[in-house]
């Protein structure tokens, strides 16, 4: 509980500097309003109003929980209009891109390791790829598969691997160099392999680089997504709702959307760092 | 002389730095006979790590020859010849103590039934019977120590190599630990060569004491133990024992020359 005091008044701050700014940002159009159709506001109007316009250039908060319980809570799971849908649609590209993406990071990463030419070779291009802007490659990968017939999920997920493979790639070839001059000593003294050094020390000793990797990398992923579902007029998913959303003014839709995403990329987050703790519990790495 | 275990012939290591060449070992003699336990001395530099490594295969000599029952250092290790005991214990920390034990078993291709034999036998002969089940993190650093010993032990090897095995360990588990040693040394008739900084420990210890110096990493010195077979701790305060000390500490002193 001691834990909580210090959160909840970071909360509480935030929720007030919102609900000032909400009445700031909204209040030229009130007062515009007002004007135009020749009535005085009190100041009490005034407020009332600014936290209960249709489209405001801010909503509050109270409106974002509204528009985020109503697409949750209020919608059939497999309407259009409901985020628990739109949710799946980038939870299922997200997890589709994170494992591709992880799986290249890891095995690059291998290749890394275990050989001079790659490390000289790939390490450059991985670097590379993240240095391109994603906003301006997402709309290129969408339209290059589209013209294969490729559309839905894969384009998507191709993003999110690209942007979640660099973390694992980086995560893992630290870690996979962690075991030190007298593990590998000890391991030539029996004579082992290459296969059993990275199989008994190499792997095991990388699991809580590979793990901090994968938090960075499946946070990346959704982001790689949600880019992913914005251009070329998508019509499902998270990045298609907060399109749809500022194409028509619909500011609670954006802010219900992005918080959906927020949401969700929380999730993703704790639930490896639940795996997380308990593998290193077990493997005694952690206490 | 018995049949050579560790057979060195003007055995030369130089390492090329960019300050130069480092002579980290320069014809180096030495002829260690089965049973024996030999304990190099000597200031930091002056290779005994790096001589005792070079037995192990795990350094190639520049010159010279060094043969390991009546191999190349390569083929001896292949021949799983030797055990060696790092500074550190270096156990899994995902691995039991049995698991860690184990690890080598399971490298060489050992069944399954023979590797629980085998790490039972070692438990026993470190005196960790009832261990195998624990974690690392769950024994003392002596008993870490121990364990490492039992998996260096556990394939079967006549020769023991250990590195300062004892270094990072506080005196009185030290004594403890050297005194297990010794009553393991007379149970198995292993073949041991030990590298240690400390005088009382390589006099208490060895049947010889290889007394080496810097620049180069030479011999300078081989003392043969006067003391008998059966030691108990206190023989440290015997006349013949401080003798000993004297003489070990003389030779290093000769050794060292003007850089002291």
């Amino acid at each position: 509980m001691k834990n909580a005091i210090p959160i909840l008044t970071v909360l509480l701050a935030l929720v007030v500097i919102w609900y000032l700014a909400a009445i700031g940002m909204n209040s030229a159009w009130v007062r515009d309003q007002a004007a135009r159709a020749g009535t005085e506001l009190t100041t009490t109007e005034l407020v009332k109003q600014t936290l209960t316009l249709e489209r405001p250039v801010l909503p509050a908060p109270h409106q974002v929980a509204a528009g985020l319980w109503d697409g949750v809570a209020g919608q059939k799971i497999t309407s259009k209009r409901s985020l628990v849908w739109h949710g799946w649609v980038t939870l299922s590209a997200t997890l589709t891109g994170f494992a591709i993406g992880s799986l290249a990071g890891i095995l690059l990463a291998v290749g890394i390791v275990h050989s001079r030419t790659m490390d000289q070779s790939v390490m450059p291009w991985a670097v590379a790829s993240q240095t391109v802007p994603i906003l301006a490659i997402a709309p290129m990968v969408i339209v290059v598969f589209a013209s294969a017939g490729i559309t839905g999920l894969l384009p998507k997920a191709i993003i999110a691997a690209w942007l979640s493979f660099f973390p694992v790639l980086v995560g893992m070839v630290k870690g996979l160099r962690t075991p030190d001059a007298m593990q590998l000593d000890q391991m030539k003294s029996w004579s082992a392999s290459g296969g059993q050094v990275f199989w008994r020390l190499r792997l095991p000793s990388s699991m809580p680089y590979l793990f901090a990797s994968l938090k960075v990398g499946i946070a990346a992923a959704l982001v790689g997504t949600i880019v992913g579902e914005l251009p070329a007029g998508a019509s499902a998913g998270l990045g298609a709702r907060l399109l749809s959303g500022s194409y028509y003014g619909q500011t609670v839709q954006i802010w219900a959307a992005l918080f959906a995403a927020a949401a969700l990329a929380a999730v993703l987050v704790v639930a490896i760092g639940r795996i997380e703790g308990v593998t290193l519990r077990r493997m005694g790495l952690v206490r | 002389m018995m049949n050579a275990v560790i057979a060195a012939n003007a055995v030369s290591l130089t390492f090329q730095t960019a300050d130069g060449p480092v002579h980290a070992l320069k014809d180096v003699d030495l002829t260690v006979g089965q049973g024996d336990f030999v304990s190099f001395i000597g200031p930091s530099g002056c290779g005994k790590t790096t001589f005792l490594r070079t037995i192990a295969a795990l350094e190639m000599p520049t010159a010279g020859e060094l043969m390991v029952n009546g191999m190349t250092p390569d083929e001896a290790r292949k021949a799983r010849a030797y055990g060696y005991v790092f500074q550190a214990p270096g156990l899994y920390p995902w691995r039991t103590i049995a698991g860690n034990i184990s690890l080598p078993l399971e490298i060489m291709g050992f069944s399954k039934p023979d590797r629980a034999k085998r790490v039972d036998r070692v438990l026993e002969l470190v005196d960790l019977e009832g261990f195998g089940g624990r974690f690392p993190w769950q024994l003392s650093g002596g008993m870490q120590q121990r364990a490492s010993i039992a998996r260096a032990l556990a394939f079967d090897a006549d020769i023991l190599l250990m590195d300062e095995p004892f270094g990072a360990l506080d005196e009185i588990v030290r004594d403890r630990l050297n005194e297990a040693l010794l009553e393991l040394w007379r149970k198995t008739g292993k073949t041991i060569g030990f590298v240690t900084h400390s005088i009382p420990e390589a006099v208490y210890l060895s049947t010889r004491i290889v007394v080496m110096s810097p620049r180069p990493g030479r011999i300078t010195r081989v003392i043969d133990s006067t003391l008998p077979a059966e030691r108990p701790l206190d023989i440290r305060d015997s006349p013949e024992f401080i003798r000993l000390a004297h003489e070990v500490r003389e030779a290093l002193r000769e050794g060292h020359g003007d850089d002291a």
